[in-house]
């Protein structure tokens, strides 16, 4: 009888932690949304669905921009990490964990002050543009920040990490023996890599994908930072609506919008592929 | 052929190392920068100024001050109380368990604009005054997740024999629990701590939905962005990161020397 219940009581403190400070507020946010009203004559709800309708016909050019910065940043993600990934499973033998560590790096400097960091890097008068300028390399008018090569550049430099780790994960459980059976049945060595490796590893790509584009298409910092007024991003957006406008409706709503749009994405993207290998590498 | 895509493979790693590493190096760097403008990032000479001046600016000393006790203070309700979830999860089977499990992925996988202005909404309707306390319970809140996985793939591989064994000795659960599981598991817990401590001390987005007037070292460093940032932000960053990294490699030290004796 104490054996059945010790589940629930070690469960029970994360569980309500959980359901206070997760779940009730997205329910709070919910209904929010729904609420018509401004900070001083305060708040009700009527069921003011046209929160949605608005924000969507208002920001719907910024909605489709952040899930093509995000989509661009993860797609730029897998073709970075995978040979690399590759590489380190592979090739890189007794120093695995030693390169391992370096692509780790930057996780231990705040992603605040990483993306601040890019921009000096990229500074019009800064390092490398200033240098090159001085040089007569660029023209004087030439600039990187404010553009959107810059907040995508800054979205796959932030979340490169989360792409690597899974891929290198999937990679290195690749049965070595496996490859060796491809090689006596006379597969070549792009025949052994498309029709072996590749399938197997499929399962961390998906894992990097979800880790890597949820977050960047959510992010409002790198557009923010490196992006000028062109790249503004629908987390901008939501941002803005809640403290400068303090327009908590409208902003819940389209918080749920985004949320909303990122689940159908990654269900979709889940059914297509199989969800138990999503499921069970992301749990990881 | 083959040596020579093992080598282009070789250096298209470094490249990316080199990549990654850029902007702190530059971080690193321009915490010696002699520079008199407010914009830090045109190099003027070397000094040690900067460390010598490190908590000159108060209201930043007092944002690392906040950033490094929240830190604190939410890994260890964090790891506690995840790890008691990890160990549910890992060593039992129950009902709600798939229920449990399915929470943990949305809670990490939530992007964390959407948690932190749900928490926001939250707070506004109850009109819980914001600060301190709103955003240690909020980092407890994303942390859990993160250290019940953790401590969940400790447990999941352990050999459940040896509590067994202890049982048939005549250990009580919690003898049991003390002296055979929590030092077996013990290495899950140390990294699921850690990985609260970083996620914490890191974390910018939902600590900027639920701050109110407090003020974290990332939050800090974000407003500086529009004035300039001062050279000791670039200090401070600097002393996080070495101490972060000697933290990770002796971690890596002492589990390469338990392998291996």
């Amino acid at each position: 009888m104490r054996r059945r219940l010790t589940p629930y009581l070690l469960i029970l403190p994360g569980g309500l932690w959980l359901t206070a400070f997760f779940a009730v507020p997205l329910i709070m946010m919910l209904s929010f949304s729904l609420m018509e009203g401004n900070l001083i004559d305060g708040f009700a709800f009527t069921f003011h669905w046209q929160n949605y309708t608005e924000g969507l016909s208002t920001y719907g050019d910024k909605f489709v921009r952040s899930l093509w910065y995000g989509l661009l940043a993860t797609v730029a993600c897998i073709l970075i990490a995978y040979p690399a990934a590759y590489w380190i499973a592979f090739k890189a033998g007794r120093n695995k964990s030693t390169y391992l560590f370096l692509l780790l790096l930057p996780f231990f400097v705040s992603f605040i002050l990483r993306t601040v960091s890019w921009k000096f890097v990229l500074a019009d008068d800064g390092i490398f543009l200033g240098t090159f300028k001085d040089w007569g390399l660029l023209n004087e008018d030439f600039h990187v920040l404010g553009t959107t090569f810059a907040v995508v550049a800054g979205l796959a430099y932030n979340f490169l990490p989360f792409m690597v780790l899974p891929i290198y994960v999937a990679l290195e459980r690749v049965d070595a023996r496996l490859l060796e059976a491809a090689r006596d049945l006379y597969a070549s060595r792009v025949q052994t890599f498309l029709r072996v490796v590749l399938p197997l590893s499929l399962p961390g790509v998906f894992a990097g994908v979800v880790m890597t584009f949820i977050p960047a298409s959510a992010d409002y910092v790198n557009a923010d930072v490196l992006g000028g007024s062109g790249n503004v991003m629908i987390g901008n957006v939501i941002y803005l609506e809640y403290f400068n406008n303090s327009n908590y409706p409208t902003a819940s709503a389209l918080s749920f919008t985004l949320m909303g749009a990122l689940l159908v994405g990654i269900f979709l993207y889940a059914r297509l592929l199989g969800t138990k290998d999503v499921l069970e590498a992301a749990g990881r | 052929m083959k040596l020579l895509k093992g080598r282009l493979l070789h250096a298209y790693t470094l490249l990316l190392v080199a990549w990654l590493v850029l902007p702190i190096a530059v971080m690193i760097a321009f915490g010696f920068n002699d520079t008199s403008s407010k914009q830090n990032f045109v190099w003027e000479g070397f000094t040690f100024e900067w460390y010598a001046r490190l908590f000159e600016k108060e209201d930043l000393t007092r944002a690392l001050v906040n950033s490094l006790l929240i830190a604190l203070l939410s890994t260890v309700v964090t790891t506690v109380i995840g790890t008691m979830v990890g160990l549910a999860l890992g060593r039992f089977r129950f009902r709600g368990q798939g229920t449990s499990n399915f929470v943990l992925f949305a809670a990490i996988s939530t992007p964390e604009l959407v948690m932190g202005s749900s928490l926001l909404a939250m707070f506004v309707q109850l009109n819980t005054p914001r600060g301190f306390v709103t955003i240690l319970l909020a980092h407890v809140m994303f942390s859990i997740a993160f250290v019940a996985v953790t401590v969940r793939a400790r447990v999941v591989g352990l050999d459940p024999s040896l509590e067994e064994a202890a049982a048939d000795l005549g250990a009580s659960g919690w003898t049991t629990f003390r002296l055979v599981t929590l030092p077996m598991i013990m290495p899950g817990v140390m990294a699921g701590a850690m990985l609260a401590f970083a996620l914490s001390v890191d974390d910018f987005v939902i600590t900027n939905f639920t701050s109110g007037s407090t003020v974290t070292f990332p939050l800090w460093v974000w407003s500086s962005t529009r004035t300039g940032t001062p050279p000791q932000v670039n200090v401070m960053g600097t002393l996080i990161f070495a101490v972060g990294v000697l933290v990770a490699l002796y971690n890596l030290w002492s589990a390469r020397r338990r392998r291996t004796t």
